[in-house]
């Protein structure tokens, strides 16, 4: 590629950053903002982050938030990947139309809605069986893994649709095991969906609070219920203080990440 | 190809089983509600109730409809220059492109009303620049807008994802065989990249439509989407028979859209969605 | 993959650094000592209870004020799950669905009445609740609990209107105000039908739970008057939009007022002529509570004069403890906005009509499209 090829490129690319980073900037100055407003400014101050450290129940809630969307991305992105797998395979069209119609179900329907039918079903299979608290972190993680199951499907089923059907028979005709086909010849094709799913998935766990609040039981609280539910008075600018605290860490990951790649690479190449 | 088949019957099995559980099951409910009164039985006045509704319904689309649309012009692009870096440079697009998404709905939405509002950042800069305020927030651009910043990751993705394994000889074939570049990726991209550019909008449209909070709050309250009225019948009214029917004809909606726009896709990919 | 992965793992290390990190640290302490009741119960030591109230509602350590809840556990030895909801429809919601228990709780009004009236509610004992006799006569007899069986009032608050004195240069003194083109563009109001539907009724002179529904389609037609000439519909936004003189005029509480003047001394406050719209939260024990010694017992101690009082600091609501309303520390304490001396009439909301509700939503939904 010559010079001028790649300013364009770049430019966009720095164009959308600027796009999806600008409420971050915003987000990362109010943090800093010694007033309790978010829209007066009055001079800089670190109270909100000392704010963060001394605040047991929130520092409780964001660790409940990341356990569970660590488990209910990495089941959903199982699941997900088998039944794309399976979906693809099927050879009735009609059926799997059908099972593809129902995938998307948990995407349309409105998260209230999603979120008060699921608390009733699992309120009433609690009661079937007995148990009057049934609401809880299992509670939540079915929930979370439901929604997040259509978008890591949608994820892998195109790159399922992209692969030589042919490939895994040739694979079996080499002396494989249905099994070990898959893993190595279906499995590297289908990878970037996956991991597209499996950030989906994370994401979305990590930033629900409507469905989250329905299925949610007095133990175990995560940080979106926390922050909704102070909107009848103020959200605290001690959340952007969090907030900022969340960006930083995962931004210099990243780049230490990249780095430690670039030079391993270079090592490769030396 | 018998074996096959049976092969998919036990991997889908465990999807089966959760689906007919955790959205059938629920999805039942919902049903059952819609065709109810609060005393259980049977009437079709929730449905007749609809008909108050339709400015609603049609706004909400044609929202979502824009901000898909747009989701789609800002990502495809970016999907394709992604997709042709370097591998270290594609994973930490990648990350950078969810990161935003992993800091909580609220504040990020506050931070927008902060640079949009009339005393907001972008209101200062023009007012400096002796451009005069301009009203950005509160009308249904900023809607849209909110819809378009939570919502383009979920295009952008599936696109790169589809087009990172995108068999990158077939252009230069096509470029050798006298083709120019537009109708290299009129003819040769985009057909290829179809998968992931229906999976995108599907991943952006359905949830936009259903949205709740972002007509709230960047909107300013002025502009009631489908979204809004569910929830005010659940929280405000009690009425979850009401409720349950609204979302029942929003997913009756979303689902004719999703095949009209599969009809003029293409045919073969319809049944991604249907 | 692996990447991914580790980037998740790490992430759950921060959050458990963080989590261990969050001891420590100057914060003011709820005094054993100056606890009127016994808050020594061998035999509750080591049980659980759930507390379930608003967001931002019970004084949480920060500004120099005591974590209360906190301060209850290392007292009592009693573990405290804290949890926290966003307005009465989502407590209602949950609790009638059931599926958790909850042994205290703080609904408003016209909830508590809905709530007694589905049998959500269960009675406490009062004799386990001798703080009792700290809650001022005015809250006491209130129409959602006429012979006070059920309910301790926590707190409450009035609505009003508040005005940037910079933009607004004539004092208003009526909710007409909020109809005046004057300020169009620059008014804002309530995004939740009730409120907004109270305040127009205010204005009419109706009552806020009348039944009629031709006062409702007359209140609906102010509403749509009024549509044109507003900035923003508003809930939580109110505080910014206030402070940094986005809008000149809204309405909201009397208590969050003086949270917003803390910031933007331009603001001020009125009551309207017309009157206006209170409300009292009060902790209730729901039906099903697992352990309700310990709800009786953390009622009791929510009761107490100094618990009372880092509450009311914290919250700026109106405070219904007289033991606090009388402490000289209590800064607070006869403020005229707070606690208003001037007679004026106010009204709570009561529990509505399915009927109501409904054309309530319907007409709310034809403002929303006007």
């Amino acid at each position: 590629m010559t010079g001028r090829k790649k300013v364009l490129p770049n430019l966009y690319i720095a164009l959308i950053m600027l796009f999806l980073y600008a409420p971050m900037l915003v987000m990362i100055v109010l943090s800093f903002n010694s007033s309790v407003s978010t829209s007066v400014m009055s001079g800089f101050s670190l109270k909100w982050y000392a704010e963060v450290f001394r605040d047991r129940t929130t520092l409780h809630a964001l660790y409940n938030t990341l356990v569970l969307a660590v488990f209910s991305s990495l089941i959903a992105t199982v699941i997900g990947t088998v039944a794309a797998v399976g979906l693809y395979g099927m050879k009735k069209k009609w059926l799997r139309s059908m099972v593809l119609t129902v995938t998307n179900i948990p995407m349309m329907n409105p998260e209230i809605v999603m979120g008060i039918s699921l608390m009733l079903l699992f309120v009433f299979v609690g009661n079937l069986v007995g148990k009057t608290d049934v609401l809880g972190f299992p509670t939540m993680l079915i929930a979370h893994i439901t929604f997040n199951l259509p978008y890591v499907i949608l994820s892998v089923l195109p790159k399922l649709r992209k692969i030589d059907p042919h490939l895994a028979e040739a694979a079996q005709d080499l002396g494989c095991t249905p099994v070990s086909a898959f893993f190595k010849v279906v499995l590297p094709n289908i990878s970037s969906g996956i991991i597209t799913g499996l950030m989906m998935a994370f994401t979305l766990s990590l930033d629900d609070f409507v469905i989250s609040y329905f299925v949610s039981g007095p133990q175990f609280q995560t940080l979106p219920i926390v922050i909704f539910s102070m909107t009848k008075k103020h959200v605290k600018p001690d959340m952007y203080a969090l907030s900022t605290l969340i960006f930083v860490s995962v931004l210099l990951l990243l780049v230490i990440m990249n780095i430690s790649q670039d030079r391993a690479e270079k090592k490769r190449r030396a | 190809m018998k074996k096959t088949s049976l092969r998919a019957k036990i991997l889908n099995a465990p999807y089966i089983v959760w689906a007919i559980l955790f959205i059938l099951a629920p999805m039942f409910m919902v049903v059952f509600y819609a065709l109810t009164d609060r005393s259980g039985s049977f009437t079709l006045q929730n449905i007749t109730a609809l008909a108050v509704y339709k400015e609603t319904f049609g706004r909400s689309i044609g929202y979502a409809a824009v901000a898909t649309a747009v989701c789609l012009l800002i990502a495809y692009p970016l999907a394709y220059i992604m997709a042709r870096s370097n591998a270290s440079k594609q994973r930490t697009l990648m990350l950078l492109i969810m990161l935003p998404m992993w800091m909580n709905f609220l504040i990020r939405t506050y931070s927008w009303i902060s640079i949009l509002a009339n005393t907001g950042i972008i209101n200062s800069l023009l007012r400096a620049l002796g451009l005069g305020p301009v009203q950005l927030i509160n009308t249904p651009g900023a809607v849209i807008l909110g819809m378009v910043y939570n919502y383009l990751p979920y295009m952008i993705l599936p696109i790169y994802s589809i087009m990172c394994k995108l068999d990158y000889s077939l252009v230069e074939a096509a470029q050798d065989l006298g083709c120019s570049s537009r109708s290299v990726l009129r003819r040769v991209i985009f057909p290829l990249s179809l998968p992931g550019v229906v999976s995108g909008i599907t991943m952006v449209f359905v949830p936009s439509v259903s949205t709740f909070y972002i007509s709230q709050k960047l909107g300013g309250g002025k502009f009631l989407l489908v979204g809004d009225s569910i929830e005010m019948q659940f929280q405000t009214s009690y009425n979850y028979n009401l409720g349950a029917s609204l979302s029942l004809a929003l997913m009756v909606m979303i689902l004719v859209c999703m095949v009209v726009m599969n009809r003029f896709a293409d045919e073969d990919e319809g049944a991604i969605i249907l | 993959m692996k990447k991914l992965l580790s980037v998740l793992l790490v992430l759950s290390v921060f959050a458990g650094l963080f989590s261990l990190s969050g001891c420590g640290g100057n914060v003011a302490h709820i005094d054993a000592e100056k606890l009127i009741g016994n808050y020594d119960v061998e035999e509750l030591r080591g049980t659980q209870m759930n507390f379930y109230t608003w967001g931002e509602y019970i004084s949480d350590g920060s500004e120099g004020l005591p974590d209360v809840v906190a301060d209850f556990e290392r007292i009592t030895g009693i573990k405290v799950n804290a949890t926290t909801y966003a307005s009465n429809e989502d407590l209602y919601a949950k609790l009638k669905a059931g599926g958790a228990s909850y042994d205290v709780i703080v609904p408003s009004d016209y909830m508590i009445e809905r709530m007694i009236l589905e049998g959500l509610l269960q009675k406490p004992n009062f004799e386990n609740i001798p703080n009792y006799r700290f809650i001022s006569d005015e809250y006491l007899d209130l129409f959602f609990d006429p012979s006070n069986e059920y309910s301790i009032p926590y707190t409450g608050g009035m609505v009003g209107l508040i005005y940037n004195t910079t933009r607004v240069t004539e004092a208003p003194d009526s909710w007409s105000v909020l109809w005046d083109e004057t300020y169009a563009g620059d008014m804002l109001t309530f995004n939740n039908p009730r409120d907004a539907f109270g305040i127009a009724q205010c204005l009419l002179g109706q009552s806020l739970n009348t039944t009629n529904p031709d006062d409702w389609y007359a209140a609906a037609e102010k509403l749509k008057e009024q549509k044109p000439l507003l900035q923003s519909y508003v809930m939580d936004e109110v505080f910014d939009k206030m402070e940094g003189g986005e809008a000149a005029i809204a309405p909201y509480y009397a208590g969050d007022y003086l949270a917003m003047a803390a910031v933007n001394p331009d603001l001020a406050f009125v009551y309207p002529k017309e009157g206006t719209n209170v409300f009292v939260d009060s902790m209730c024990i729901p039906v099903g509570a697992k352990n309700k010694a310990a709800a009786e017992l953390f009622i009791n101690y929510m009761c107490e004069p100094e618990v009372a009082l880092a509450n009311a600091e914290y919250l700026r609501y109106l405070c219904p403890n007289t033991a606090v309303l009388e402490d000289e520390r209590y800064t607070l304490k006869g403020n005229p906005i707070l606690y208003p001396t001037a007679d004026f009439k106010t009204e709570y909301f009561h529990n509505l009509d399915q009927d109501t509700l409904d054309l309530m939503s319907k007409l709310w939904n034809e403002v929303k499209l006007a």
